[in-house]
């Protein structure tokens, strides 16, 4: 799997599938038994490679004693910035992520939705050349994910890279040019969420109004809400379902293509897993 | 090293902001205590059981502060995961350990002046005319230091790879057995085998001689101290640290924060 610089890359997977594993692994944080990474083109053990990237480690905690401004002035200084960019940076972050009133209160008043956005602050205080954030949406309410979304798009926008892990994939799919898709440990797939998605095309959908009653026999097989009706059919047969509903007397709505989403790719992917895992079993019993 | 100083710096706020230093309250309690308890008794001896009460208790309390404190160094990092924010930053796990380290001495060493400025104004309270020895109770008071410098190695050490509790029993149980070593050296050779002998001798000079440190005696009677000795007391806390700390580096290097 490589992240390419600049984009934006969803890593995807089911919980326990080793998304975090991964992430850790990349930070040293644990080692491998085998295999290797590189980051910025040096290998992961470089601790000096740590200046170009920031980490939001998943469900953040911070030493709780210190204020947002002290933590995020402790981290400042491990990266050797100076007083002035200190108090800078420090002030510019807690604004991006909306702690500016909050930033002299203890942590240990936080809730786990502010935590989360200090971990944000954190990550991106030393302006990195890499972002890899750890379920980052996690523990947000809907305004607070909207925040980092901008803020990742944000990142995206002044030439950042940013690798982010969900099991939100809407949110996956909203933002990020290309993700990887990990299940039960093993990659299972890696690209544009519309070219995944792209794969499981699964047909026409016809959305027309119908008054009255018809005997046509493509309505059995539509869905009906008051008088509009829905209608799915394969690509090859639409033109020919059309003619049948006008000559039924519906007046066609519109006509999309069905595409799956990267969730029903997703789902697939976790349900053959299952599969595969509950043949292992019996066939070793 | 400058993130060395860092890291120190946090640990030291951690416990200022955690009020471990309001044993000092305590501490000036005993003082006071032991100040009304001398007045009772028989002159002659109020310095004695001033310095000795005073300097028993900033042992203990510097004890269950290294110990306590000294093994949630990293076993309370590690549990809260303060530290993953901190080590994907460019700190080595080594200046992350120094500086764990670093900052309880320090906590420890404001501790333990404090209390030996306390002990000493107490001395000058029941005995105003000072001579050269009276300064001994400094020297001990820097000896309770290095002793509790040696206490929080070993906790930071085997809450390394072990789990907080054990770790503290550990620690607590080498400290014990390090305040006999002496006597370990001095068992009977007649009732032992020479394999037994070799044995008690050996672990006798791999565990820390806590007792090295002890001059209790000699600061209640106000018996000055050679400089060798205290150079000595010095070279060895500072050795058997590096020892204790690099050990504790090389588990800690490998491993795995879950």
């Amino acid at each position: 799997m490589k992240v390419e610089e600049g984009e934006i890359f969803g890593f995807i997977g089911p919980n326990g599938a080793g998304k975090s594993t991964t992430i850790k692994l990349l930070m040293s944080l644990i080692f491998p038994t085998a295999g290797s990474a590189r980051i910025l083109s040096k290998p992961i053990s470089d601790i000096e490679m740590h200046r170009d990237i920031g980490y939001l480690p998943e469900q953040p905690y911070f030493y709780d004693y210190l204020t947002a401004a002290e933590l995020l002035d402790y981290f400042a200084r491990i990266h050797d910035l100076t007083a002035a960019d200190r108090r800078e940076r420090v002030q510019k972050m807690l604004k991006i992520v909306g702690l500016e009133t909050a930033g002299k209160i203890q942590l240990r008043k936080y809730s786990k939705g502010m935590l989360q956005r200090v971990g944000m602050a954190q990550a991106i205080l030393h302006d990195p050349k890499l972002v890899i954030l750890d379920e980052p949406m996690s523990g947000l309410d809907p305004v607070g994910r909207r925040e980092v979304r901008d803020v990742i798009l944000e990142l995206k926008r002044d030439g950042k890279t940013v690798m982010f892990s969900t099991h939100i994939l809407s949110d996956a799919e909203m933002l990020c040019d290309r993700v990887g898709v990990i299940v039960g440990g093993k990659l299972r797939g890696v690209g544009a969420p519309a070219q995944l998605v792209d794969m499981k095309t699964q047909g026409m959908e016809i959305l027309f109004e119908l008054a009255g009653q018809s005997t046509a026999p493509l309505l059995a097989k539509a869905t009906r809400t008051g008088d509009c009706y829905r209608l799915q059919v394969p690509e090859q047969d639409l033109y020919g379902a059309i003619e049948q509903l006008r000559a039924a007397g519906a007046k066609i709505l519109s006509v999309s293509q069905v595409r799956a989403t990267l969730e029903e790719f997703f789902m697939n992917l976790v349900e053959a897993d299952r599969a595969q895992a509950a043949a292992v079993e019996v066939s070793e019993k | 090293m400058k993130r060395v100083g860092i890291v120190a710096l946090n640990t030291f706020r951690e416990a200022v902001r955690d009020r471990v230093l309001y044993n000092l309250l305590f501490f000036a309690l005993v003082m006071m205590a032991a100040s009304i308890i001398a007045g009772q008794i028989s002159i002659g001896i109020e310095q004695t059981v001033i310095a000795t009460l005073g300097l028993s208790a900033i042992s203990l309390i510097g004890l269950l502060i290294a110990i306590f404190i000294g093994v949630g160094l990293v076993s309370k990092e590690m549990d809260k995961r303060t530290l993953y924010a901190l080590l994907a930053k460019p700190v080595r796990r080594w200046e992350f350990l120094l500086g764990k380290f670093g900052g309880l001495i320090l906590t420890l060493a404001v501790n333990t002046a404090a209390m030996g400025v306390g002990l000493f104004l107490a001395l000058i309270y029941v005995k105003p005319t000072l001579e050269r020895g009276d300064g001994t109770v400094f020297v001990a008071v820097y000896f309770i230091w290095l002793k509790l410098a040696l206490v929080v190695a070993l906790a930071l050490l085997f809450s390394c790879f072990t789990t907080p509790l054990l770790a503290i029993l550990f620690t607590a149980g080498i400290y014990i057995v390090g305040l006999y070593v002496q006597e370990l050296r001095d068992l009977p050779v007649a009732v032992m085998s020479p394999a037994m002998t070799a044995f008690t001798k050996w672990l006798s000079y791999l565990l820390p001689n806590f007792e090295n440190f002890n001059i209790m005696a000699q600061a209640a009677h106000s018996r000055p101290v050679a400089g060798a000795f205290i150079a000595q007391n010095t070279l060895y806390a500072a050795v058997y640290c590096t020892i204790v700390l690099t050990a504790a580096i090389l588990v800690f290097s490998r491993r795995n924060l879950k």
